[in-house]
């Protein structure tokens, strides 16, 4: 009943968003911040995409501006054939209601004044045109589907804990049976265990409804738990595409391997020999010229701080933007 | 028990309790910890277990209205902390015992230079001039690697990234040569690979100044990163003692063990991520038999009846407060 059939195919080309700073009374100079620079990437049906990397490297931005939330500044975006940069009124609605978002935080993206019930129905109000009978029924439908009685559709938001109001953002995107979900940091604000519980229903959900995943995270842990492909960005650039596995396992840029090694895994017996980590990501107002990695790289070579290297396949399914690659045969 | 060195904090029956609608609820039940001379203590837990309130207590930085050490004491240097003055507090707060915390944004007086505020700390605890102070400040930047650090000392705090400011505060804590270190998620809100330098600095600075570490994290990962020995801690009580070693290759509180089952790794596929059951239990509704009992797979009935102890398990230096565990009754 709810599987919605076909549709799920995400395709993105040279998305790019600047952001222009300072000027203001009392600020410095202006300033431009190129979040996302030239970013391309598919997502076939059915499966999940990851997009890693640190704060400030343009991942959430990527995740708003596919949802045009954040308007791009170039590029396109393309869902199932349908141009959403081009997208109007209904036909944005509609494109609205296949693609939605989750974000990290559910507090702060439910009204406390209203109730779970009223947060679920709202959208179906406004993009479906059905009986209330069936509104209730659709809302009552989603807020079991997420693992929560129904007596939690008539509370506040403030009544749940971080667990279970990240199940009612998941309910609220749920209700429109999308058909591309995109989740930003879901489970970033939430304890170990409470984490397991919701990476499960996601699975469970992407399993029975066949739905596509772009899954923005930080932690390597928990997209090589959910992810098909994995994408990691770097200064607003994706500088490694490919397998999740062949992208943590035998990385080939040098920031992937560093993201790597420095992610601590429960084991005291692999305790890393931390290696000498130089520098911290530099400014995204003024990124370093040619490779922006290359100040903080152990590989880098005079060609790296001149040209910038270009996205492209190295491996079979495995793409990388440098000029010195790990492992590179 | 062993012939141990003295250690340098030791904690006994800690009990800290909340006033929640007019009764007091434990949010740290009898709780004993001794932490080494020189070692790195881990204490791991979710929220609401406890551990952050366990070193709130030992500096008794709880707020006065409604919070307070119900018992137990807190031994440092031949002296019971919960019992003295708020006097002699304030001389060993940032002086023999300091502590780090996880936003250094928020400890960081954001109208004073990262410089007047070490040199501050310097001059209210061992006295002497201003411009000795501000040498000593500067001194410690360059000892945590702050990248030009003669400019940096006359920069206010906005102007410094998250790692860089958690290095201030790392460098405002030793300015006084600390005994004893406690470290609040100090990481948590830093990108890994700033993380990663940021705990590789602390255990080089722990070597060179000889000091104790309490370090309190959620993340199991961190843990057997840095850690010497780990306390787990489930609804305010530790459930588990045990080298670092020991804990990760034989968990043996169902809790732990569960832990480690619901933390996806990033260095091996992981098929089977076993979430734990339900939710840790509010300071107010805290189960009377085993805490951890209703989320546990395998609680028998005596389990929700006698509240387990902290015992000794085969190996002298692991212990656990589980009675099924104890009693040989539970296998793998």
């Amino acid at each position: 009943m709810t599987i919605s059939a076909g549709g799920g195919y995400l395709e993105v080309r040279n998305l790019s968003k600047c952001f222009r700073t300072g000027g203001g009374r009392f600020g410095s100079g202006r300033n431009t911040v190129r979040a996302v620079n030239d970013v391309s990437f598919t997502i076939p049906k059915g499966t999940s995409l990851g997009l890693v990397g640190e704060s400030g490297c343009g991942k959430s931005t990527v995740a708003r501006a596919l949802l045009r939330l954040i308007e791009p500044d170039s590029g396109s975006v393309m869902f199932d054939g349908t141009d959403v940069r081009a997208a109007k009124g209904s036909a944005l609605r509609a494109l609205r209601r296949r693609m939605q978002i989750v974000f990290q935080d559910p507090y702060s993206s439910l009204n406390p004044r209203r109730t779970i019930r009223q947060a679920l129905e709202e959208p179906l109000r406004v993009h479906l045109r059905i009986s209330s009978r069936q509104i209730r029924d659709k809302a009552e439908a989603a807020i079991a589907e997420v693992g929560l009685p129904k007596e939690a559709l008539d509370r506040y938001p403030h009544e749940f804990s971080g667990g279970q109001r990240q199940r009612i953002g998941i309910a609220r995107a749920l209700v429109l049976d999308p058909e591309l979900v995109i989740a930003d940091e879901p489970v970033s604000a939430l304890d170990v265990s409470v984490q397991a519980q919701i990476l499960r229903l996601l699975e469970g959900l992407r399993e029975r409804r066949g739905l596509s995943f772009l899954f923005v995270s930080h932690d390597l842990g928990v997209v090589r738990h959910f992810c098909d492909r994995l994408c990691v960005m770097y200064l607003g650039r994706i500088v490694e595409e490919g397998a999740t596995a062949d992208v943590l396992d035998r990385p080939l840029h040098p920031y992937s391997k560093l993201l790597r090694d420095s992610s601590p895994v429960p084991d005291p017996s692999v305790r890393r020999a931390m290696t000498r980590i130089v520098g911290e990501v530099p400014s995204p107002t003024s990124p370093p010229p040619g490779c922006a990695f290359h100040p903080r790289c152990g590989r880098a070579e005079s060609l790296c701080s001149n040209e910038p290297p270009q996205l492209g396949p190295l491996k079979a399914d495995h793409s990388c933007a440098c000029h010195s690659p790990e492992y590179a045969r | 028990m062993n012939h141990m060195p003295k250690p340098a904090l030791e904690i006994r029956n800690l009990q800290t309790e909340f006033r929640i609608g007019g009764s007091w609820y434990p949010a740290v039940r009898n709780l004993s910890l001794s932490l080494q001379q020189n070692e790195t203590l881990a204490v791991v837990g979710e929220s609401g277990s406890g551990k952050s309130v366990t070193a709130l207590s030992i500096l008794r930085l709880l707020p006065s209205a409604g919070a307070r050490i119900g018992s137990g004491e807190v031994l440092f240097e031949g002296r019971n902390l919960a019992t003295l003055s708020e006097r002699e507090m304030s001389d060993i707060r940032g002086n023999s015992i300091a502590m780090i915390f996880q936003e250094p944004m928020t400890s960081l007086n954001p109208t004073m230079t990262v410089g007047q505020q070490i040199a501050e700390a310097i001059i209210i605890h061992r006295g002497g001039r201003q411009s000795e102070a501000m040498a000593e400040a500067l001194r410690l930047l360059k000892e945590v690697k702050i990248g030009s650090p003669e400019s940096r000392l006359h920069d206010y705090p906005h102007q410094f990234s998250g790692g860089m400011r958690q290095r201030v505060m790392i460098a405002m804590a030793l300015a006084c040569r600390p005994k004893i270190l406690l470290a609040d998620e100090p990481t948590t809100a830093l990108d890994v690979t700033i993380q990663a330098q940021v705990l590789l600095q602390l255990d080089e600075l722990k070597q060179a100044y000889g000091m104790s570490v309490l370090f309190i994290t959620h993340n199991l990962g961190v843990v057997a990163q840095i850690a010497d020995r780990v306390a787990v801690m489930y609804a305010g009580e530790i459930v588990e003692l045990a080298s670092v070693e020991a804990l990760f290759a034989n968990p043996m509180h169902p809790y732990t063990a569960a832990l480690l089952r619901a933390m996806p790794r990033a260095d091996r596929a992981s098929d089977s991520l076993e979430p734990i059951p339900g939710g840790v239990p509010a300071v107010t509704a805290i189960p009377s038999g085993c805490a951890y009992a209703p989320r546990c797979s395998f609680r028998q009935r005596s389990c929700d009846e006698l509240r387990p102890d902290l015992l000794a398990s085969g190996d002298p230096g692991h212990l656990v407060r589980c009675s099924q565990r104890l009693a040989g009754g539970m296998r793998g």
